[in-house]
């Protein structure tokens, strides 16, 4: 699983910086609040990151910049192209690289002396309890609900903090669960969101630089436990606005009846945390949008034809500014407000982005009664890809 | 009583994207529903068909959990602000399971 171990069995605490080690860190050793103590701290200390992705960017980067002894990367993904927009340990010469190998390679870049293990492996509750044994401190950069929960769950059972942070679009949230007498995330959200109530950055964007704030201040809280410096973030709920450019912070209290960290504890071990999260429901496709299809190519041959076809763009109108083709435009959200604009005398093709918004529109258009719809499978993607290849693909 | 209502970003969208809204209420219930008689939509994101507020979604009267009050039924006073502060997980919806 680890791709490359330094050296296996236990080591004996640092208790010394080399002359080197004093020049790189003589920033912090200069002040009173770090020095030598604090550094031998950060140079002992074991530090678990789950996602190099958005978050896992700015923290691992920072991490390693402090000093912190070992890191562990936790991802399985590969870096793609939409990534660079703010995953900014990877360069564009990484795209197609496992992350957790080009961020290895990156922190051990930035700093040779500190030990970068990657596992590029999914996080599950079959080797989640084995992972984190072998760290103190763990920290939460993943993106989806089910891996979050995981990580709750095996740092209570196994008694380790565990760094929060998350973000949504120009939102974040961060605090610290985990801590002896603290709360945990089951404290906060006894339950996820059903998959498809919260869109994801796929669907929703984050502004790139968000998950670099938000990481930056995990990494920081990060540096305050290992060091025992400041007020940590335990029991805060540290609430980012980036527009605005508001913090703001709410009270998180520990649930006594939390099930897993609670007094009276019904959670002893990792579960299905998928099933958790309602997700296997989901991986099919619902049955109540199976609507008419077309094809690109079909789409194209029966418009050179010359048939008269109403193509219907459900999209928003940042989206039409990027790339269209030529339809007319109607945002999904708007469709039920302003369905009289259209005419159901009309062979319609509703197309999207990649053709489940489209879907849904073409199901509420039939229930609404129109009849000569399609849905452009694949949507303008798939249109890029088959029949003109001079629209962006975004 | 005069509060504000913080609307969180993911539920903006079903807000006329508005950050917050002004109501008239006495207790944390009346200022929710104040809210969604504004904005209709916002209705089944923040309460399930029986009428109960979402488990992902907390609310706080100032900076205090509502759950550690009474609950809906908290009073509020002039100028206290509700925040509905949703469960956020940034990135992508999660992918096939790989079994335990």
């Amino acid at each position: 699983m680890a791709t490359k171990t330094a050296t296996l069995g236990v080591s004996s605490p640092a208790t010394s910086l080399s002359n080197e080690e004093i020049l790189r860190y003589s920033r912090h050793l200069i002040m009173p609040e770090v020095g030598m103590e604090g550094q031998l701290k950060l140079k002992n200390a074991k530090v678990l990151l789950i996602g190099t992705g958005g978050l896992g960017a700015p923290l691992g980067l920072y991490l390693a910049a402090a000093g912190v002894g070992k890191l562990g990367l936790v991802d399985f993904d590969v870096v793609d192209f939409t990534n660079l927009q703010r995953q900014v340990t990877f360069g564009t010469s990484d795209v197609g690289k496992h992350k957790s190998e080009a961020a290895r390679a990156r922190l051990s870049n930035l700093n040779p002396d500190i030990e970068v293990l990657s596992f590029e492996t999914q996080l599950t509750s079959a080797n989640a309890l084995e992972l984190f044994k072998d760290f103190d401190i763990i920290v939460d950069g993943t993106d989806n609900f089910p891996t979050r929960y995981l990580v709750n769950d095996a740092c209570i059972l196994l008694g380790k903090p565990n760094v929060y942070g998350s973000i949504f679009r120009f939102e974040g949230q961060a605090t610290v669960f985990g801590m002896p007498g603290g709360p945990c995330y089951r404290c906060l959200y006894p339950e996820p969101p059903p998959p498809g109530l919260v869109p994801s950055c796929a669907e929703g964007g984050v502004l790139g630089v968000l998950p670099g704030i938000v990481g930056s201040i995990q990494a920081m809280e990060t540096i305050k436990l290992i060091l025992g410096a400041g007020d940590s973030l335990a029991g805060r709920l540290l609430l980012f606005d980036a527009l605005g450019m508001k913090f703001r912070e709410l009270k998180l209290r520990k649930n006594p009846d939390c099930p897993m960290c609670g007094e009276n504890r019904t959670i002893h071990q990792l579960i299905d945390y998928y099933e958790f999260c309602g997700v296997r429901g989901e991986e099919a496709p619902a049955p109540d949008l199976q609507v008419p299809e077309m094809l690109p190519r079909e789409l194209q041959a029966r418009l050179d034809r010359g048939d008269d076809l109403y193509i219907l763009d459900v999209r928003e109108p940042h989206e039409y500014q990027i790339c269209n083709i030529k339809g007319h435009l109607l945002p999904l959200g708007e469709l039920p407000r302003r369905v009289h604009e259209l005419d159901s005398s009309r062979e319609i093709v509703a197309h999207c982005r990649s053709g489940k918004r489209s879907a849904e529109a073409v199901d509420f258009l039939r229930k609404a009664g129109f009849r000569k719809i399609h849905n452009l499978k694949g949507g303008i993607l798939a249109w890029s890809d088959e029949v003109d290849p001079s629209i962006p693909k975004y | 009583m005069a509060v504000k209502v913080i609307i969180p970003t993911p539920l903006r969208v079903y807000a006329g994207k508005k950050d917050s809204a002004e109501v008239s209420a006495q207790t944390v219930g009346e200022a929710l529903g104040g809210l969604t008689s504004q904005f209709g939509e916002l209705r089944r994101h923040l309460f399930s068909d029986d009428g109960k507020l979402r488990s992902f979604v907390n609310v706080y009267l100032n900076d205090e959990d509502i759950r550690y009050m009474a609950k809906e039924a908290t009073p509020v006073k002039d100028g206290d602000v509700v925040s509905i502060v949703p469960s956020i997980a940034g990135g992508n919806h999660p992918g096939p399971v790989a079994r335990n």
